[in-house]
């Protein structure tokens, strides 16, 4: 849009940073929390952690869908890949680490994997290959699982099933509210997944936790106002929900995606790779669509996983407990050409992020 | 792909559940409008192929007005 270059002003970012420096109360340093791997793409690339005062800290939730993705599920991918169903991903998942093998080996040991940029794709694949039996493995937040629950309704191909590995993104909120050790200052609300769910699953926040909670956009100056936005409800201590990206977040989010994903899913307890089981955070499919469950039709469960590699600290840098640079693997053992952990694979893990930028500060 | 990316694109024309839309590469793609109710000549979000949000222009001036008044509401509590 037009208004693109203002989202992007040096001068206004310098004088809001100048605003989140007057307005922060200096008793306490303040941890302010998101959960987004695009968020922290544009607090990395455009350098905002420099443009803060040294006592209020931005850190990155689980905010990487694949990062979050057990070794089990993709374990079970793998394992339809060598049974020989095509399994079809998006381009990020391929390298996620498994207990022993990611896709890429699976694909390497003969399976057929394909990249796809949408479920469409695999749609598209298994009606021009009826013949072979096609799998998506459906990983993805509230932003993605819409699409899937558009293709399930849609009367899929018969010779294509689903691995879905959806999350949800406010029971892990709440998680991560309750860790004591982490002692949150605020959320900064992830833009995209709202546009879907919109305001109200983030109410309890404000409302139970006493933790300010600003929805926010993508750009820089979006950013930079969500947390002024935050500092301003410690100030006056008056914690509540605001919504920075208007422009594309509504109050009731989009009715029609949460409709189609009510009818196609059931949410239950799922575990996120290094932080274990959390509350009806993961997508299933609902019982009348079970035929079209890949881990059903073609036989295959893993209950256990190996989620984190010997020496690999994903499970901490995933909350925000440390930083990349903290962990000893990181830009050694560990390097984006051959990662270790999940979060050094997807283009939004914070890792890979901060790879990118050599870990800056 | 990045999973939370979304990116706006201008509606070019809409078909059923299909819409070409032009990210600003002047190249038109292909993407499902299934969840949104799009028209020619608006703006949606586009995250892996799907249409997710209608994105108004009065959305995007709101939201300078809305950072002002953050602003605003700044200068006149200090």
């Amino acid at each position: 849009m037009a208004e693109k270059l203002r989202y992007r002003d040096r001068e206004m970012a310098k004088h809001v940073a100048q605003k989140i420096q007057d307005r922060a109360p200096k008793e306490v340093a303040i941890k302010i929390c998101h959960v987004c791997g695009t968020h922290e793409w544009t607090i990395t690339h455009f350098g905002i952690r420099s443009l803060l005062p040294s006592y209020v800290d931005v850190m990155a939730g689980p905010g990487c869908p694949v990062c979050i993705v057990p070794a089990s599920e993709v374990d079970e991918a793998v394992q339809l890949a060598l049974k020989g169903i095509v399994v079809t991903c998006f381009g990020d998942v391929l390298r996620v680490p498994g207990s022993k093998m990611s896709l890429l080996d699976a694909k390497a040991e003969g399976g057929d994997v394909r990249i796809v940029y949408s479920v469409g794709d695999a749609v598209k694949m298994a009606e021009s290959e009826p013949k072979k039996e096609f799998t998506f493995f459906a990983v993805g937040f509230e932003t993605t699982s819409p699409s899937t629950a558009v293709e399930i309704l849609h009367k899929p191909p018969e010779n294509l099933s689903f691995a879905i590995s959806h999350r949800l993104i406010p029971p892990v909120m709440k998680l991560l509210v309750k860790m004591e050790d982490l002692s949150l200052n605020g959320f900064v609300a992830p833009g995209h997944v709202s546009t879907i769910i919109g305001l109200k699953p983030y109410e309890i926040f404000p409302k139970i936790y006493n933790m300010p909670t600003v929805v926010a956009g993508f750009e820089p100056l979006d950013i930079l106002f969500g947390i002024l936005m935050i500092v301003k409800q410690l100030k006056e201590r008056k914690p509540r929900l605001e919504n920075e990206y208007i422009r594309a977040v509504h109050r009731e989010g989009n009715a029609k995606a949460q409709g189609l994903m009510q009818k196609v899913f059931d949410a239950t307890d799922g575990n996120w790779r290094g932080l274990g089981s959390i509350p009806s955070s993961r997508f299933v499919l609902k019982k009348e669509y079970s035929d079209y469950d890949a881990l059903l039709k073609h036989n295959v469960k893993v209950e256990h996983g190996v989620d984190i590699q010997h020496g690999c600290k994903c499970h901490l840098v995933i909350v925000g407990k440390i930083r990349p640079t903290e962990c000893p693997l990181f830009m050694k053992a560990c390097i984006p050409q051959k990662p270790v952990g999940a979060c050094m694979v997807s283009s939004e893990g914070t890792c890979r992020i901060w790879a990118r930028t050599a870990g800056r500060d | 792909m990045a999973m939370c990316l979304a990116i706006p694109a201008k509606v070019v024309t809409v078909e059923e559940d299909k819409a070409h839309v032009d990210f600003g590469e002047g190249v038109l793609r292909e993407v499902n409008v299934t969840l949104v109710n799009a028209r020619v000549g608006e703006y949606v979000l586009v995250h892996a192929g799907y249409a997710i949000q209608v994105l108004e222009e009065k959305e995007a001036l709101e939201t300078l007005r809305l950072w002002n008044e953050v602003l605003e509401a700044e200068d006149v509590t200090k």
